[in-house]
Formats: C-alpha cells, sequence, structure tokens
C-alpha cells in the first residue's frame, strides 16, 4: 500500500466499523463483509485506484448514514402520526 | 440575537430494539440491552447547533439526569456539535422514579444558573411518551412555549414557530426566554461519526447532583404493573367475497 494512503485506508476502515454497529443484519455480519470488501483490495499499489476506493468508501459512509436516517425516520413516523 | 441554548437530552433504550416486559410486570428489562439518545432529543441538539452555526446562538449546552451511561449521551451530542455538557447524576430508586416533574425542576434551576434564553427539548421520550418535559419546563419558569415546533425562525421581536398540530399547521410567535420541543420534521438530525465523536472528546462534562440545584426528586407516581400490549390475533383468509361478507356479518362487523 502507498504509504500516505495508508492512514486514510486504515481511517476509512475505522469509520465503517464505527457505523456497522448499528447496521440493521447485525454488526457481525457487517464487519464480515467489510473485511471481505478491503482484503478483496489489500494488493492494489496504484495510488489513483487506490483513491477512488477510498472516495467510493466514502460515498457508503454516505449511503449508510442516509439508510440508519430514513429507516429511524420511518419508525418514528409509523409509531406516532396516524396515517 | 446572541445568548446561550439549553439543550436536554435521555437516554432511552434505542427504538429498533424488540421490548421485553419484566417477569415479574414491574418495569421492561433494561439490563444489557441497547440504548442511544431519544429521537426527538437528536432533532433538539441538530436544532441547538443549527442555531449556532447560523450565529443566532452563542453557545449549545447539553444536559441529561441519569446514572453514568448518561454521559454516553452528552458525548453524543457534544459530537453532534454541542459546546459542553452537564450530567446531572441520579442514580438507584431515584433513577426509576425520576419523570417529566423531576427533569423539568432540575432544567429550571440550569436554565437560571446558566443564563440560558432558549431551551430545546424533544417532544417526548419513546419509553414513556409523557410528552410533558418541556410543558412543564416551561411553567416552572414562566417562560412561553412552543410545542410540537416543526420549524422555527428567531427573528428580532421573539421567536415564530410552526407547530404540528391535530389539524395542521399552526403559526404562533413568542417572545424570548422561551422552551421549544422538537417534533420530527423540524430538520435532519447529523450523524454522530467516529470522527466527531474522538474530536469531542476534548469537551468539557461538568457533573452537577439535584441537591446542589436544590431539587427535591421525589415522586408523586408509583408505577403498579407493566403488560406488554395485546398479542394480535391471527388473521383469517376466505376464498370468497361472500365468505368475507358473512365472517364479517358473524362477528357484527356489518
Amino acid at each position: 500500500m502507498a504509504n500516505p494512503l495508508r492512514g486514510e485506508v486504515f481511517r476509512l476502515y475505522k469509520n465503517l466499523l464505527y457505523l456497522g454497529r448499528e447496521y440493521p443484519k447485525g454488526a457481525a455480519y457487517f464487519r464480515e463483509r467489510l473485511k471481505s470488501a478491503f482484503m478483496k483490495n489489500k494488493d492494489e499499489t496504484d495510488p489513483e485506484k487506490i483513491r477512488a476506493l477510498v472516495a467510493k468508501g466514502d460515498f457508503v459512509i454516505h449511503e449508510l448514514q442516509a439508510l440508519y436516517y430514513l429507516r429511524k425516520y420511518r419508525a418514528m413516523k409509523k409509531r406516532y402520526y396516524e396515517e | 440575537m446572541s445568548g446561550r441554548v439549553l439543550v436536554g437530552v435521555k437516554r432511552v433504550i434505542d427504538y429498533a430494539v424488540k421490548i421485553r416486559v419484566k417477569p415479574d410486570h414491574s418495569g421492561v428489562v433494561t439490563d444489557g440491552v441497547k440504548h442511544s439518545m431519544n429521537p426527538f432529543c437528536e432533532i433538539a441538539v441538530e436544532e441547538a447547533v443549527k442555531l449556532k452555526e447560523k450565529k443566532l446562538m452563542k453557545e449549545v449546552v447539553v444536559v441529561s439526569c441519569g446514572p453514568q451511561q448518561s454521559q454516553e449521551t452528552i458525548r453524543t451530542a457534544l459530537a453532534m456539535g454541542a459546546d459542553r455538557g452537564i450530567h446531572v447524576e441520579v442514580s438507584g430508586k431515584d433513577y426509576e422514579t425520576l419523570g417529566p416533574l423531576q427533569v423539568s425542576k432540575i432544567l429550571a434551576a440550569l436554565a437560571k444558573k446558566e443564563d440560558a434564553q432558549l431551551i430545546i427539548l424533544g417532544k417526548q421520550a419513546i419509553d414513556d411518551d409523557c410528552n410533558q418535559t418541556g410543558q412543564m419546563t416551561a411553567a416552572l419558569l414562566d417562560w412561553p412555549q412552543g410545542t410540537f415546533a416543526s420549524e422555527v425562525s428567531l427573528e428580532k421581536d421573539g421567536i415564530k414557530v410552526v407547530r404540528e398540530i391535530d389539524g395542521g399547521l399552526e403559526t404562533i410567535k413568542i417572545s424570548t426566554p422561551a422552551v421549544l420541543t422538537a417534533d420530527l420534521r423540524l430538520n435532519t438530525p447529523r450523524y454522530a461519526t467516529l470522527p466527531n465523536i474522538m474530536k469531542a472528546k476534548k469537551k468539557k462534562i461538568a457533573n452537577v447532583k439535584p441537591a446542589d440545584l436544590g431539587v427535591d426528586l421525589t415522586s408523586r407516581l408509583e408505577v403498579l404493573r407493566v403488560d406488554e400490549p395485546p398479542q394480535r390475533q391471527a388473521g383469517m383468509k376466505v376464498e370468497t367475497v361472500d365468505d368475507l361478507v358473512s365472517k364479517l356479518k358473524d362477528a357484527g362487523k356489518v
């Protein structure tokens, strides 16, 4: 792994792992898939490709936050507001 | 307008957890169960932080009443952008009987002590569904209240609040200082990501005891029994519309 990007990748992994704790299908399920997704690309050395993958990871972070928000919003709406 | 916002947050059982009633029907199982910030409190924190970001308020102070674990909830609020926290330590029997009356007395005392211009709370907690703390706090302080707020705008001569009520929306203007309670559509709370949580570790959380604020925690309520809601009856499948009509007639619905 290119050295300066090593920190980026680790940071991304930690952030995703933290977010995964709330995953609807369970934190263990999430962690397995997260680890295999990262392991699949572990031999990547091209900094451009690594940056693109990290950007994809950031996108996944946003998707997860949106998922969690919508899930919570819909649950509250269903519980407290007459349809 | 510049001033201090006091936001109250409550640590409740996570909304997605399946609640189980204790075998002795004295309450709900809380040991080892996932807890998080009350969803309406998240919306309250977000609103306060937004006001600070718009430079309409100077400081956001977040308060939570409860045992040691309430500090986690305060940390989440700090990660969302609050400036400092106050943990009012209540544990054991006192915590079991802690309700809106006691919390509103605590908040009123803190509002005076911290010289707050605005108090924002969630409209209700998802565990007890009281929907009383905001209203009681306003009454104790003799401040106006904007409850079920789905839109808040600070203006020169007061606060304009659009409230979600049964008939639709009601727009009122109240003077400051005031108490607001947040409804679902007020805003979209930001997520407290790991980097924000790390940064928030530097922010201070003060520890206060209810006695220091001169608040008496005795409860005037006694929980007699807690039961699960009745089980849903199994549905029945019918073959034809005539079958359906005859079944409905039998049940006396038609």
